[in-house]
């Protein structure tokens, strides 16, 4: 059964990705200015030296050129070499990857971890208290936007109170190795992943919530109420589990807004993620390595929604079963 | 140390700060420095390159001219505002055909093999030459360098050059590379151009993308006791509201290049242990420009760039825009440059009754909305207060009539639009004076620049006595001649309005306390910080 959705995911996620690399590259070509017009704003140059640029960058042949070599290389798996950091994107990418997956695996974890239980808190009661409070001060955390949250946390956390680092990943070159490190990374990383970890909750809880509400209507759980069972295990047992599952789907879906979000965060927190690099290659119309970028988060999202569906598909053996028959 | 201490409150008193900062005499500090210590500061981009000899950019120099020295340095009391460095004497020969530099003794590159006059040589010739983005221009004529000892490089030019251009370009010109690193390969491609090897007082440690550059101490470094810091750290902090926390934070120690913006400034100069510093920037002086696209039949009227001219407020620029950190300016050099600067050029009042009638009588009466004509605004991205002056400006010009359309761009298409496409009527650019009209100012006016070149004159102005000023002024090798004629051009280009000159600023920095000897040159946060100390 996996087998099959992994066959077909493969051969569909090949065609998204050539679409993603076409459609970047076209996208950034229709962008004024190129790498060369990027690179000379910090230098000044004559004619020459920028004829001698656009040469040595390659920026002198046609689009269609580069985007036939760019195709070629990708076949033989070479992403090629970036222009701003002269080095193979790969090496970059691979530099910058983990950081960035770190940074959105806690946050993703603290959002769904987070708002899932508060949405279970707000809905096994609909209509209290407790569930109005938390469903618009979710909304307004939802509301905020992240820069300004982040700039918040780092001015009440790092500069008032001292109790965290204001940015970067780790200590600056601490030597630091081992679980030191690993110590080290982890207090740097709680507030950015806060940050982008609280903007996403009330998305969960919202719908951890919904769903329950939704649930609660349903016959089984009368019948559950009938065979006299405690409200704390219709709550959990019941109408919590089954309401989970969209929030499964979500957090497939969600994972494509969270690099989207981490672009934002990593600047503010001058966390060298991805999202930062991404940003910068797009102000240097760095072609290739955005392309770079591109593909691995493409790469990484269907990846993710692989993991999700197979995840469905022992959640809710109904699922699983119609795909493979399909 | 209360000599570099300045509030905004005295800021404000007065734009001629900026001028007399350079007459200010260099105070004694009271501290003997101390030894060690890690300093660590804010870094808000990242050079891929840090070649300075072939990258002559702020931004590489501010990393690299702690490692790679030049041949001298800019000063506030040395002769003609210089300080030896790798070149302990320098002296042009009468006929402008060739210049002699006796070279510092005992120096050694950072991977122990001694720095030689043959190094200069290929400095100059391989790299400041061919391939330097303003070497290209100041060192064109060059044509050889003789070695006749370790010590002397004597300077051969095709033509005659004025050795007063090639003195003053000696600070951001002339950073010299080791020849036996370079001369195998492709210069360009050279890994030393990513982790620099030198002879300055610090070497190249490690970079660790996004996160850090770290530069370790030369212990074998040429003047005795020196460099007093153990390790320089450049934090890489993108987001420039970040600089500011970080201080406050204790984080850094200094945030120079103005990394702290300058609304928060104020706030920042009452918080204890900083100190904001406007000093130590003279020799990096950049000029707030209305660039005019002589194309359009309306510009190309000087009645109607004498009215843009007239409808600017340049103290409400200076005071609002600029918190008073900067100066108002008349012509294309700034006020605070020592060797060229007049202010006896036209000058233009902020007069908005004059600039109407101007325009009235260039025959471009209001039409039934309230106006003339319209045009393009293409304000540069690069600074917070160009993209503010594109605003004001666009104001400022609804008041007599011309309705200006803003287009806000990012750095690559601006630099496309303007320079490559000429797509603007107005554009709002931050050039920089260099120290010598030559080297990238009189490029501003001159014509026959070919399309494409930054930074250049794209707006198709044309003015044959002009540039029949400009050449003479780069044929004359006299240097009171050579100046008189600098002044002459910046009287011509006040009174033909190429471009209009709003303002001339220069960068903050914001330091801890500990600090010491900061801001002792005009080229302080790019010079070498061989007495930059800690106090503990």
């Amino acid at each position: 059964m996996t087998l099959v959705l992994l066959r077909r995911r493969l051969v569909g996620s090949i065609f998204v990705l050539l679409i993603v690399v076409i459609g970047t590259f076209l996208l950034l070509e229709a962008a004024p200015g190129d790498a060369v017009d990027a690179y000379i704003v910090s230098t000044g140059g004559d004619a020459g030296m920028i004829e001698l640029l656009r040469h040595r960058w390659g920026l002198d042949q046609s689009e269609l050129t580069r985007l036939a070599n760019y195709l070629w290389a990708l076949l033989h798996l070479d992403l090629g070499q970036s222009v701003t950091f002269s080095r193979p994107i790969r090496d970059v990418i691979l530099e910058r990857l983990p950081t960035t997956l770190i940074l959105m695996v806690s946050a993703t974890a603290l959002s769904f971890g987070l708002g899932s239980t508060l949405g279970i808190y707000a809905g096994a009661r609909p209509g209290s208290l407790r569930d109005r409070f938390l469903s618009v001060a979710s909304l307004a955390l939802y509301a905020v936007p992240g820069f300004w949250l982040g700039l918040v946390l780092i001015v009440i956390f790092a500069v008032d109170l001292r109790w965290l680092p204001i940015g970067g990943v780790e200590t600056l070159a601490s030597d630091k190795t081992g679980l030191d490190r690993a110590a080290d990374i982890a207090i740097h990383l709680v507030l950015p992943v806060s940050a982008l970890g609280f903007i996403y909750l009330a998305l969960y809880l919202r719908m951890m919530r919904a769903g329950m509400a939704e649930v609660w209507r349903q016959d089984f759980v009368l019948a559950s109420r009938a065979r006299g069972l405690s409200r704390r295990r219709i709550v959990l047992a019941h109408v919590a589990r089954n309401a989970l599952l969209p929030l499964v789907t979500m957090l497939g879906l969600q994972s494509a807004q969270m690099l989207g979000g981490s672009v934002v965060i990593e600047s503010v927190f001058a966390v060298p993620g991805l999202g930062r690099l991404a940003q910068e290659a797009v102000a240097a119309r760095d072609t290739p390595l955005l392309l770079g970028i591109i593909l691995t988060s493409a790469v990484l999202v269907i990846l993710i929604n692989l993991l999700v569906d197979i995840a469905y598909a022992f959640l809710d053996p109904r699922v699983g079963a119609s795909e493979a028959g399909a | 140390m209360s000599g570099f201490t300045i509030s905004r409150r005295t800021m404000l008193t007065g734009s001629a700060i900026l001028l007399a900062s350079t007459a200010m005499p260099t105070s004694s500090w009271a501290q003997t420095p101390k030894k060690g210590g890690r300093l660590v500061l804010a870094a808000d981009s990242e050079p891929r390159n840090l070649n300075p000899a072939i990258v002559a950019s702020n931004g590489v120099f501010f990393i690299s001219s702690k490692i790679v020295e030049t041949l001298a340095e800019a000063s506030f009391e040395g002769k003609d505002g210089l300080a030896p460095r790798l070149a302990v004497s320098w002296e042009g020969a009468a006929d402008g055909l060739s210049a002699t530099f006796k070279l510092r003794e005992g120096v050694k590159w950072h991977d122990g093999k001694p720095f030689t006059s043959a190094d200069v040589a290929f400095s100059a010739l391989r790299i400041w030459k061919p391939l330097q983005n303003l070497g290209r221009t100041v060192f064109k004529d060059l044509s050889a360098v003789d070695t006749p000892d370790d010590l002397t490089a004597v300077f051969k030019f095709a033509k005659p050059t004025p050795f007063q251009l090639i003195r003053n370009a000696l600070p951001a010109l002339s950073s010299v590379v080791p020849k036996h690193v370079y001369e195998v390969g492709k210069i360009e491609d050279n890994p030393a151009n990513n982790a620099p090897i030198g002879t300055g007082p610090f070497k190249f440690g490690e970079y660790k993308a996004g996160q850090y550059y770290r530069l370790t101490k030369n212990t074998d470094y040429w003047s005795k006791d020196e460099p007093y810091l153990d390790e320089i750290i450049y934090q890489v902090l993108p987001d420039r509201t970040s600089a500011a926390a970080a201080l406050e934070a204790e984080e850094i120690q200094l945030a120079a290049f103005s990394a702290v913006p300058l609304a928060d400034l104020d706030r920042i100069s009452k918080v204890p242990g900083l100190k904001v510093i406007t000093k130590g920037y003279e020799g990096l002086t950049y000029q707030l420009v209305v660039e005019i696209n002589h194309r359009r039949k309306e510009l190309a009227d000087i009645k109607v760039r004498q009215a843009i001219a007239h409808a600017i407020d340049k103290d409400f620029v200076v005071k609002t825009m600029f918190l008073g950190y900067a100066a108002t300016a008349t012509g294309p050099v700034p006020k605070n440059d020592p060797q060229f600067y007049t202010a006896d050029v036209p000058t233009y009042a902020f007069d908005v009754a004059k600039a109407n009638a101007l325009l009235d009588e260039a025959g471009y009466r209001k039409g039934a909305d309230g106006n003339r004509f319209s045009l393009k605004l293409l304000p540069a991205p690069y600074f917070n207060e160009t993209k503010q002056f594109g605003d004001y400006l666009r104001q400022a010009l609804a008041a007599i009539g011309i309705d200006a359309q803003l287009v806000n761009n990012d750095s690559a298409a601006h630099i496309k639009a303007v320079y490559t496409d000429h797509a603007f009527d107005l554009a709002v650019g931050p050039p920089v004076f260099r120290g010598d009209p030559a080297i990238s100012t009189t490029i501003l006016v001159q014509s026959g620049i070919p399309d494409g070149v930054p930074f250049s004159n794209q707006g198709g102005y044309k003015n044959d006595a002009l540039d029949a000023l400009i050449t003479k002024a780069s044929e004359t090798l006299d240097t009171t001649a050579r100046t008189d004629l600098y002044k002459e051009f910046q009287k011509q280009v006040a009174a033909d309005l190429p471009l209009i000159n709003v303002a001339e600023w220069s960068f903050i920095s914001v330091a801890s306390d500990k600090v010491g000897n900061i801001a002792n040159n005009p080229r302080w946060a790019v010079s070498n910080w061989a007495d930059t100390y800690l106090e503990s």
